[in-house]
C-alpha cells in the first residue's frame, strides 16, 4: 500500500518545489528562449523568401536583358537595312540627277552651237553676199556698166545662190 | 532467447525459494519507496549514508536528524511504523496516527537536486540566447543541447493549443524537461541519482494536478458548456454530464498512474537484474559466472531501454497535457 499511497510530505515538498521552478523558468528561463528562436526562424523563413523573390527578379532580369539586347539587334539591323537603302536610294537618286542636268547641259550646248552656226551663217551669207556684190560689181565695172538687165541678172543669181543655200 | 529467459526463470523461482537470508522483495522495495536516509554504499562492513533532517509539524514544529529515530526506531514520542502497520516505514505518533511530516526524505532530496539542475541548465541556456544575436550565431554549448528538446515542446504546445500556446509552453517546458532530468537522474545507479522520484505517486500525482488545474481554471465557456450541458437531447444531458465531468476527472489520474507505473516498473525490472546476479551467487562459480554474463546483458538492454522510456514517458505526459489544455482552450464554432 506504500507504493500507491501518497506521501503527504513529498507532495507538499512536490507542490512546493515544482511551483517555484515554474515560476522562475517561466519568468526568466523559457520565453527568452523560445522568443529569441521564434523570431531566428521568422528571421530565417523571411530570408528565404527574400532570397527566393531576388532569384526570381534576377531570373526576370535576365530574362528582359535578353529581350532587350534581341530589341537591340533587331533596332540595329533595321537601321543598317534603312541606312543601306538610303544610300542607294540616294546613289540613284544623285545618278538621276546628274544625268538629267548632263542631258540639260548637253542640250544647251546644242542650242547654243546651232545658235551660233546659225549667225555664223548669216554672217558668212552676208559677207558672201556683200564680197560677191563687190566683186561682181568689179567684174562688171570693167566689162559692162551698170545697166538694169544686168543688176537684174545679178539679183537672180545671188537669190539662186540664198535659196541653194 | 527462449533458453536464457527459462534458465532467468528458473534461477529466479529456485532463488525465491531457496535464498532465506536475501530478502529480495525487501531489497528492491528498500530501493523504490522513500526512506529518511539516502543509503550510498558500504564500507567495510559499516553502511555508508546520508542522514537526511526529520521535520514533523505536529502541534510545532519538531525538527530532528533521522539517525536518531532509525538507530532506535523511537525517538521524541514519535516511532517508525512497522512491517504491515498502516503507516508501514513512516514516522508515527505513538498511537499509530501519522503527523504531517515535510521530512527531507531522498525523494525530497533528489527533488531539490533535480530542481537546482533544471534551473541551473534552463537559466544558463537563457543567459546564452540573451548574450548572443541568435539571428546571427549559431547555437553553441548548452543551447545547441538544450534547444532542440525546448523547441520540440513549444512546437508541440503550438500545434496542440492554438493560438495562445505561448501562455501554456513554458509550463508544458517545465513539466517535461523536470519529468525528463527525473526520469534520466533516476537511471543513474549511484549517488546523486537513483532515488525513485517519477516512480513515486505523489510526485506524479503533484504533476497531473498541475495539469489538471492549468487545464480546469483556463477552460473556454464552451469547453464548460461540453462538460456541463452537452449538446445532446434532453434526458440524455444529465447523463453525459456526469460522464464528461468523471472524464475530466480521469485524465489526472491516468496521467499520475501512467507515469508513475512505467517509471516504478522500469526501477524494479533493474534491480531485479542486478539481484539476480547476487542470488546466482549461491550456486558456484559456474553459475555465477555464466549468470552474471547474461543478467549482465540483460541490465544493460534494460537500461538502454529505460532511456528510451524515460525519454517517451516524459514526452507522452506533456502532449497529453498539451492536448487536454488544447481541449479546455476551444472555441465554440
Amino acid at each position: 500500500m506504500n507504493l500507491i499511497t501518497p506521501d503527504t510530505g513529498l507532495l507538499f515538498w512536490m507542490v512546493l518545489i515544482f511551483g517555484i521552478v515554474f515560476f522562475i523558468l517561466a519568468k526568466w528561463g523559457f520565453p527568452a528562449i523560445t522568443g529569441m528562436v521564434d523570431k531566428r526562424n521568422e528571421h530565417i523563413s523571411e530570408s528565404l523568401r527574400l532570397a527566393d523573390e531576388a532569384r526570381e527578379r534576377m531570373s526576370h532580369l535576365a530574362e528582359e536583358q535578353k529581350a532587350l539586347i534581341a530589341e537591340t539587334k533587331a533596332e540595329q539591323s533595321r537601321i543598317l537595312k534603312e541606312a543601306a537603302q538610303a544610300r542607294s536610294e540616294m546613289l540613284a537618286q544623285a545618278k538621276a540627277d546628274a544625268q538629267a542636268q548632263t542631258a540639260d547641259m548637253i542640250e544647251k550646248a546644242r542650242e547654243q552651237i546651232a545658235n551660233e552656226r546659225e549667225t555664223a551663217l548669216r554672217d558668212i551669207r552676208r559677207q558672201v553676199a556683200l564680197l560677191s556684190v563687190d566683186v561682181a560689181e568689179k567684174v562688171l565695172r570693167a566689162k559692162l556698166d551698170a545697166s538694169p538687165e544686168q543688176q537684174a541678172l545679178i539679183d537672180r543669181y545671188v537669190d539662186e545662190s540664198r535659196s541653194s543655200n | 532467447m527462449k533458453r536464457i529467459l527459462l534458465i532467468i526463470m528458473i534461477s529466479l523461482s529456485s532463488a525465491f525459494a531457496k535464498a532465506d537470508d536475501l530478502d529480495i522483495g525487501n531489497v528492491i522495495f528498500d530501493h523504490v519507496l522513500d526512506s529518511y536516509e539516502w543509503h550510498i554504499t558500504e564500507w567495510k562492513g559499516k553502511p555508508v549514508a546520508i542522514h537526511l533532517p526529520v521535520i514533523i509539524i505536529d502541534h510545532g514544529i519538531h525538527a530532528f536528524n533521522s539517525h536518531k529515530i532509525l538507530e532506535t526506531g523511537e525517538y521524541g514520542g514519535y516511532h517508525i511504523a512497522p512491517e504491515g502497520a498502516k503507516h508501514e516505514g513512516k514516522i508515527v505518533r505513538a498511537d499509530g496516527t501519522k503527523p504531517f511530516d515535510i521530512s527531507i526524505t531522498k525523494n525530497v532530496l533528489q527533488l531539490f537536486f533535480n530542481a537546482i539542475l533544471l534551473l541551473v541548465i534552463v537559466l544558463l541556456t537563457a543567459r546564452w540566447y540573451r548574450r548572443h544575436d541568435a539571428l546571427k550565431e549559431h547555437p553553441t554549448g548548452i543551447a545547441a543541447l538544450m534547444e532542440p528538446l525546448i523547441m520540440m515542446v513549444h512546437d508541440m504546445a503550438k500545434e496542440n493549443i492554438g493560438e495562445d500556446y505561448r501562455r501554456y509552453s513554458p509550463f508544458l517546458l517545465t513539466v517535461f524537461l523536470f519529468i525528463l532530468f527525473s526520469n534520466f537522474i533516476g537511471i543513474i545507479p549511484f549517488f546523486p541519482g537513483g532515488a525513485n522520484l517519477t516512480g513515486n505517486i505523489a510526485c506524479t500525482l503533484t504533476l497531473a494536478l498541475f495539469t489538471f488545474f492549468t487545464v480546469n481554471l483556463t477552460g473556454t465557456k464552451h469547453y464548460y458548456k461540453e462538460i456541463f450541458s452537452p449538446d445532446v437531447p434532453g434526458v440524455l444531458k444529465p447523463l453525459m454530464a456526469i460522464i464528461e465531468t468523471f472524464s475530466a476527472l480521469v485524465k489526472p489520474i491516468s496521467l499520475t498512474i501512467r507515469l508513475f507505473a512505467n517509471m516504478l516498473a522500469g526501477h524494479i525490472q533493474i534491480l531485479c537484474m542486478v539481484c539476480i546476479i547476487f542470488i546466482l551467487g549461491k550456486y558456484g562459480p559456474v553459475m555465477t559466472g555464466g549468470g552474471t554474463l547474461i543478467t549482465v546483458l540483460f541490465g544493460i538492454f534494460l537500461d538502454v531501454l529505460e532511456m528510451l522510456i524515460s525519454f517517451i514517458q516524459a514526452y507522452i505526459f506533456t502532449m497529453l497535457s498539451s492536448i487536454y489544455i488544447g481541449m479546455a482552450r476551444q472555441k465554440a464554432e
